[in-house]
């Protein structure tokens, strides 16, 4: 177990270095965009008077570089500043996004990864019959399509035409839970949608892989039914590829929803990023960029710690 | 015509009149058109179009263009639905009313000195904020104030800029002194960065409680996402018959008109006019296409080559066929322009220009005179100008060819076009948003010395006529002012006008709305919320 927990610290230390580098890109980026923040906020109506004393109020006029440094002094504190538009804790203003977006993510996730890896197995027990082809076709037609279409036709279905489920997912403080899984539905479904064809393929591709191997015929010589071939023999061993798989999809659930936000209106992170990021508000950019990063820098390290867990080989590499 | 489909028509347009679907304007022609008397149509009117309102409900709004890093500050207002949110729980001294008039909102009265440059507004005793505590005259002062001088931040500074004092008079009015008369101050007014905000004691505003004097009360305010109000009981005006607001940011036009067919919202902004007709055949919708005061310009620079020329500049006016524009183009959703920048929808419109035509025989003959046959030229334009901006200029470069002039449309990115193609560029495509009055569009753009004259247009007589209006108290001297200052515009100036867009949009059935909307923003002047109710 040691040496597992040497790897954890190990790669949470690289982590917070990477995260460093990517704030110090992002900040750049920021600053490389045309306009500034004062233009960005006053839009039109902006003359040279209003820009200057504007600049002055956001504290724009001290170099790039310093306003960066004292932006990472507060953040090794874990102080992750005010917004420079609205003057609001940064925490106070993504705080609640972020655990919007969790909600769906995890809502989504709820329903994908059990449904893509019970598929999975079904059509590698299945494989080269009509079931394992219209599974196949299924999920990835849905995997190519672009969110936003496949948004738009589940709205056009559920909510135009059959009106069981509300179009936009606005949210509201007093919602009870059983309003709050029925209103969120759609974009739930679109994500596990867009999700599932990549779990289950990876899924039925590990167990398929197995297949052929010595123990498994074994398996099978001694008269073990198909299915149970499967669940009790390869999945076991499929594990760390399918790990990982559902790692990197539950990183997608969460940084890659600003589509579906967008189309079912959804409080969520990725609005909030795309908004700060058109007035140029490099706080909040940042901050949301930081949690994107370290989901993913945490996700992966999960589905390492993960892979290693299941197949006690990797513990020992040569 | 026969007396029987007469009768018919006229039952037709009285229904529409009950049901809102008319303006009094329209229905005014139309039933003089169907043979009724001035008078008779007027007793029609009033008999049938009286549909009283009812009390109650919760009114949903569905609104484009809202962002996270909103905020109450009034001076950087900038999002439209923003626009929509204040004109709901914030006051101004004067508000334009459904018949495009000015009446009055926290200023119950106001008065001019004879050269109108010292201005006297009257506060409304019975206006109070929703924290409980009276508007005073202190407050208003603040308010303004918050626009003015050096460290102030406000995108509205400009529009003061010739104020000199603002007063508190002791007796609940306030005294504005301007550094040169304009008869248009209880018009500006009404900008919707001037909101009425409580004042701290010394003297700054108190904008960032979120409170207000207007017709609701906000409860919940989650900036780009949503905003929740209840009415406020001791609103001074009369109307504000939903109990409750909601005020959705429905960024994505898609979701905005999905919202309002599923029924999740009462009322939307900005329709897509790509899908207007399909919208249409809804029987659960209305759509409401309001004529408005914003405008579409093409300024030519008129003092570089080869537009300092008058006659290549009527040229390119005369080679257009704004009408096949503005049917493929805006989906016969907007009013043609005629090259001056003053809409019907704005106090003062002369109704007798003569309207120019497509004329490209003519626009030939005087390209010869000019001595510029086969006259080629480029236009800059972005997509984000307005839907549909590229395709309208494409349209007129083919129209434009029957004059013997070759335009070359020149699409160019969005991000930053304002800052790097607008004012620098010799021709180009603009969007302008509504202004009240005609002095105040005029002064911002078409003044000789305007930051903004974005054709360069120098005309002496007009810049004349320009200050001469803007101190003019008498309305009648005023309007023939703006009448010749509209020929100038059209026959000498530097700006092609192809249309001034209409406001679209729409709302359930069951929500009703008077006889008229006004034009200074979508959604009845962005008064939606206290002005309109749900059937009974």
């Amino acid at each position: 177990m040691g040496d597992i927990l040497g790897l954890v610290g190990k790669r949470l230390g690289i982590g917070l270095f990477i995260l460093l580098v990517i704030s110090v890109i992002i900040f750049f980026m920021v600053e490389l965009l045309p306009g500034d923040i004062a233009q960005a906020v006053l839009g039109q109506g902006a003359t040279e008077e209003n820009l200057a004393a504007l600049r002055k109020e956001m504290g724009l006029d001290k170099p790039a570089i310093i306003r960066y440094l004292e932006w990472l002094g507060g953040a090794v504190t874990l102080d992750f500043g005010n917004s420079i538009v609205t003057g609001e804790r940064v925490t106070t203003l993504i705080g609640q996004r972020f655990m919007n977006t969790l909600f769906l993510a995890a809502y989504a996730a709820v329903i994908a990864v059990p449904l893509a890896i019970v598929l999975g197995v079904l059509v590698a027990l299945l494989r080269y019959t009509v079931f394992d082809r219209v599974a196949n076709v299924a999920t990835l037609t849905s995997i190519s399509s672009p969110e936003f279409f496949l948004g738009y036709i589940l709205i056009l279905y559920f909510s135009v035409n059959w009106g069981m489920f509300p179009a936009i997912a606005s949210l509201s403080q007093d919602m009870t839970l059983p309003e709050l899984l029925h209103r969120t539905f759609l974009p739930a479904l679109t994500l596990v949608l867009v999700v599932t064809a990549h779990m289950m393929r990876m899924t039925r591709a590990a167990i398929i892989n197995l297949l052929a191997s010595p123990y498994i015929e074994m398996a099978r010589l001694k008269g073990t039914p198909p299915w149970k071939v499967i669940v009790k023999h390869a999945l076991p061993n499929a594990w760390a590829p399918i790990i990982n798989v559902v790692a990197l999809n539950l990183a997608y659930l969460i940084t890659g929803v600003v589509l579906v936000e967008v189309v079912f209106v959804y409080p969520g992170i990725g609005q909030a990023l795309v908004d700060s990021v058109s007035k140029r508000d490099f706080p909040v950019v940042q901050a949301c960029c930081l949690i994107f990063a370290a989901t993913f820098i945490l996700l992966n390290l999960a589905a390492d710690v993960g892979a290693i867990l299941t197949n006690p080989r990797l513990r020992h590499p040569k | 015509m026969t007396k029987i489909k007469d009768q018919m028509l006229i039952d037709r347009l009285a229904d529409a009149a009950r049901e809102g679907k008319v303006s009094r304007r329209s229905f005014m022609n139309y039933s003089m058109a169907a043979g009724l008397t001035a008078s008779a149509a007027t007793g029609l009117w009033t008999t049938q179009a009286k549909a009283a309102p009812s009390r109650g409900g919760t009114f949903r709004l569905g609104a484009h263009d809202g962002n996270t890093g909103d905020t109450h500050d009034p001076g950087t207002y900038v999002t439209f639905s923003m626009i929509q949110l204040i004109h709901t729980f914030r006051s101004y001294l004067t508000l334009i009313e459904s018949d495009g008039s000015l009446g009055p909102d926290v200023a119950t009265e106001w008065s001019a000195s004879p050269d109108a440059k010292v201005w006297t507004f009257k506060l409304n005793d019975r206006a109070t904020f929703h924290s409980g505590a009276k508007v005073t005259a202190n407050d208003v002062v603040a308010s303004l104030n918050h626009h003015r001088g050096e460290s102030s931040t406000s995108a509205a500074k400009a529009l003061l800029s010739d104020v000199v004092d603002i007063v508190d008079n002791g007796d609940h009015s306030i005294t504005v002194t301007l550094g040169s008369g304009n008869a248009d101050l209880p018009w500006l007014m009404t900008d919707y960065h001037f909101a009425i905000c409580p004042a701290n004691d010394d003297g700054s505003l108190n904008w960032q409680s979120g409170d207000g004097c207007g017709p609701y009360r906000l409860v919940e305010t989650e900036f780009g996402v949503q905003y929740s109000l209840v009415r406020h009981d001791d609103w001074h005006l009369e109307g504000a018959y939903f109990d409750e607001v909601v005020i959705t940011v429905l960024n994505d036009p898609n979701a905005r008109q999905t919202a309002l067919v599923t029924g999740d919202v009462d009322a939307i902004t900005q329709l897509e006019l790509k899908t207007l007709s399909l919208l249409q055949r809804d029987p659960n919708i209305e759509i409401d296409n309001v004529p408005s005061a914003a405008a579409i310009t093409m300024p030519m620079m008129c003092d570089t080559a080869p537009f300092d020329n008058v006659d290549v500049r009527n040229a390119m006016k005369l080679a257009m066929n704004r009408q096949e524009i503005i049917e493929k183009i805006t989906f016969n959703t907007a009013t043609m322009g005629n090259d001056f920048h003053h809409s019907p929808a704005m106090p003062y419109w002369p109704d007798d220009i003569p309207q120019r035509e497509y004329d490209p025989d003519e626009a030939k003959a005087l390209l010869a005179k000019a001595g510029a046959e086969g006259l080629s030229v480029e236009i800059k334009v972005a997509d984000s100008v307005f839907s549909g901006a590229v395709d309208m200029c494409i349209l007129y470069a083919e129209q434009a060819k029957a004059a013997g002039i070759n335009i070359t449309v020149n699409r160019v990115p969005s991000d930053g076009y304002y800052s790097d193609v607008w004012l620098k560029d010799p021709w180009c495509v603009v969007q302008w948003g509504a202004r009240p009055t005609p002095d105040v569009m005029y002064s911002l753009a078409y003044k000789d010395d305007a930051a903004w004259n974005e054709s360069r247009w120098q005309n002496e007589r007009f810049n004349e006529l320009l200050l001469q209006a803007k101190s003019e108290l008498d309305n009648d001297k005023r309007a023939e002012m703006y009448r010749e200052m509209g020929m100038l515009a059209r026959d000498d100036g530097g700006t092609l006008i192809p249309f001034f867009p209409n406001f679209v949009y729409a709302r359930r059935k069951n929500v009703q709305h008077g006889p008229e909307l006004a034009a200074s923003w979508q959604m009845d002047g962005a008064r939606a919320a206290s002005r309109w109710w749900f059937e009974g």
